[in-house]
């Protein structure tokens, strides 16, 4: 049975936390980006920025990561920490904020993110504001938690005035990582929480990690080509896979595209896909739903080109093309190769290597 | 909380889906004097999320005994969801309708759907959708299961019961993950993992008989007034500004490709610092 929420004077809560996701290759960089902006807060608040690492035998990842800002890393070492899971971590945070009663609190809004700060939020009834993508303090001293709402069409201020501590998820690449200082000092404190095997109440039997071989990751991509339900079909992705190659880049799509079966849920930008900020956007075939527009229009710059003059995406474009995109895609294909001084390849010849098709990932 | 199964082995599963009516995604507004959704008068749907979770349990429905209970939250206009959701094969649906529960939060809405959730007697298996076309938060599934004690499992797409046991397809951003866990408990549904099925003519004539659908209202639930509404939510929609697009000042080529695409990778080369 949850405890009824019993208001306390708020400003018995102090500081500003980032919850530190570690999966097996280290920190995830969604929580070195929240570094820098609960740096920020930090300072406009006047208090100190700390960071949450539960975890098993993480001590090298907390001296590493008070690099990026922080003055502080809690510690909690358990072996049933080493791998995420629901109960435990909620344990172990709700029993931290009580302990040090914490403002504000950000977490990556990652699938462990979302799947932590669900439970903790209820478990300590407090308010929980999902995807922000800016963040501000009132005149109140309140955290501003700017997210996205009504399906990208608005952005709603949320604030968690008479609660504490206010918690807030933000996805991964709204915010960019800070700089590394290494010779930055900050103080490393082991907590304990009590566990036992009975927090734990899942098992991992098997985690088939995601094969490379298609490439970059969208999410990493400096040059990000992504197609729409314009491509008509799978087989139009190979043809963006070797323009993405070419230039360097990464293959994504639209949710249209997505719930066409043509290419998998893991390729997908917009609201309930990834976010992405690369140097170049270039949207093929993709008319601009403003759920696609939450996922990229944070990108350099964006190019779009589609048959359709009046698709709303080139509103927020850089640079369109307005045209087929079965000719200019592979004419851009043709003077790209020639610009890195391969040779033209007649689009009647046979590839010289298999091509990857994204739809293989 | 703590909520028992119901009665393992000697009945059929209790399978709990809750789902929530959401505006179409390509009609949603906003009103801009109250700065909410607007919903009269815009076609509604099950939330999708929520359509795959409730496929997901009538496939266990079509392999196992099971017995499924739609659950809602919301106006009596969500009747027509629910309707859906029995004329699809789900056996009744609960709606917990009450004035006081209006503009709840997530907190509140996780609250009083887990005492429903107990007013109905006890579950087996709980399944929500990832999170909802309306609000994109994907708060209120784990809150249940915190409210009830209950193991969690998030953004599944596959769902087996081996040996009285769940196993579940889990989707990382980094790869696939299957995880065990034992009954009761709550799992979150991917978007799109599944088709849902479309609603049968003996659904359709179970419906229309009527009886299908229960409304109950807090005090019949047992709920605390003093935890729910938009009073008693921690977070408040202060306000909402539309969107400003970073300005941008597109420069759109057209006419012969080849003149088109040079242009467009002149300007990108121009611009600087681009791989092209």
């Amino acid at each position: 049975m949850t405890e009824g929420h019993v208001p306390e004077d708020k400003s018995h809560f102090r500081g500003v936390w980032v919850f530190l996701e570690h999966r097996k290759y280290g920190l995830r960089d969604v929580s070195i980006q929240l570094i820098g902006e609960g740096r920020r807060l930090a300072d406009l608040r006047g208090t100190t920025l700390t960071g949450i690492l539960p975890g098993h035998a993480v001590e090298a990842h907390a001296r590493h990561v008070i690099g990026y800002g922080l003055d502080r890393v809690i510690i909690v070492d358990d072996p049933i920490l080493g791998l995420y899971q629901s109960r435990p971590f909620t344990k172990v945070m709700a029993e931290l904020i009580r302990r040090h009663k914490p403002e504000i609190v950000l977490f990556g809004a990652s699938k462990n993110g979302r799947d932590l700060g669900g439970r903790l939020h209820a478990v300590l009834e407090t308010g929980l504001a999902a995807d922000c993508v800016k963040f501000d303090i009132d005149p109140d001293g309140n955290l501003d938690m700017i997210r996205p709402s009504f399906g990208g069409k608005s952005l709603a201020h949320i604030l968690c005035k008479k609660h504490r501590p206010q918690m807030a998820s933000v996805r991964r690449n709204v915010f960019v990582a800070p700089p590394h200082d290494s010779s930055r000092t900050g103080e490393i404190v082991r907590e304990s929480v009590e566990l036992s095997e009975r927090d734990v109440d899942v098992r991992l039997l098997e985690f088939k990690e995601f094969t490379k071989e298609g490439g970059l990751r969208p999410e990493e991509a400096d040059i990000v080509v992504a197609g729409g339900y314009g491509l008509g079909g799978a087989e139009p992705f190979t043809m963006l896979q070797e323009l993405a190659d070419l230039a360097g880049g990464a293959v994504a799509a639209s949710r249209k595209a997505v719930d066409s079966g043509w290419v998998p849920k893991m390729l997908q930008v917009g609201q309930t896909g990834m976010t992405v900020r690369p140097k170049i956007y270039l949207a093929v075939g993709i008319s601009g739903a403003v759920q696609h527009l939450a996922g990229m229009q944070e990108s350099d710059k964006i190019v779009v080109i589609n048959s359709d003059p009046k698709a709303p995406l080139f509103e927020i474009a850089d640079y369109g093309i307005v045209g087929d995109l079965f000719e200019i895609v592979p004419e851009m294909i043709r003077q790209l190769r020639t610009l890195k001084g391969m040779a033209a390849v007649p689009t009647t010849a046979p590839a010289e290597a298999p091509r990857r098709s994204p739809v293989a990932r | 909380m703590t909520v028992p199964g119901a009665a393992p082995g000697a009945q059929p599963m209790r399978v709990i889906v809750c789902i929530k009516q959401v505006p179409k995604a390509q009609e949603l507004q906003v009103d801009p004097v109250t700065q909410t959704l607007k919903r009269v008068g815009v076609p509604s749907e099950i939330n999708p999320p929520d359509a795959n979770a409730l496929e997901m349990a009538l496939l266990l429905k079509d392999r196992h005994e099971a017995e499924v209970i739609v659950l809602s939250m919301g106006p009596t206009s969500f009747d027509e969801s629910l309707e859906r959701a029995v004329a699809m094969g789900a056996d009744r649906a609960v709606l917990l309708t009450d004035r006081i529960l209006g503009g709840s939060d997530t907190v509140p809405t996780a609250y009083a759907l887990s005492e429903t959730i107990a007013k109905i007697g006890g579950y087996d298996l709980i399944l929500c959708g990832e999170e909802t076309t309306d609000a994109s938060t994907g708060h209120v599934g784990p809150g249940i299961a915190g409210h009830l004690d209950a193991p969690q499992i998030t953004y599944i797409s596959e769902l087996q019961i081996v040996d009285g046991k769940v196993r579940a397809r889990r989707t990382a951003e980094d790869g696939t993950e299957w995880w065990e866990t034992t009954l009761p408990c709550l799992v979150t549904v991917n978007f799109g993992c599944n088709t849902p099925r479309e609603p049968t003519l003996t659904g359709k004539i179970r419906v229309k008989r009527g009886g299908v659908i229960t409304h109950w209202s807090c005090a019949e639930v047992g709920i605390d007034p003093k935890k729910v509404g938009l009073i008693n939510s921690p977070t408040i929609v202060a306000k909402v500004d539309t969107v400003k697009l970073p300005p941008r000042s597109p420069k759109v080529f057209s006419g012969d490709p080849k003149d088109t695409v040079r242009q467009l990778i002149d300007a990108l080369r121009v611009d600087g610092g681009i791989l092209l």
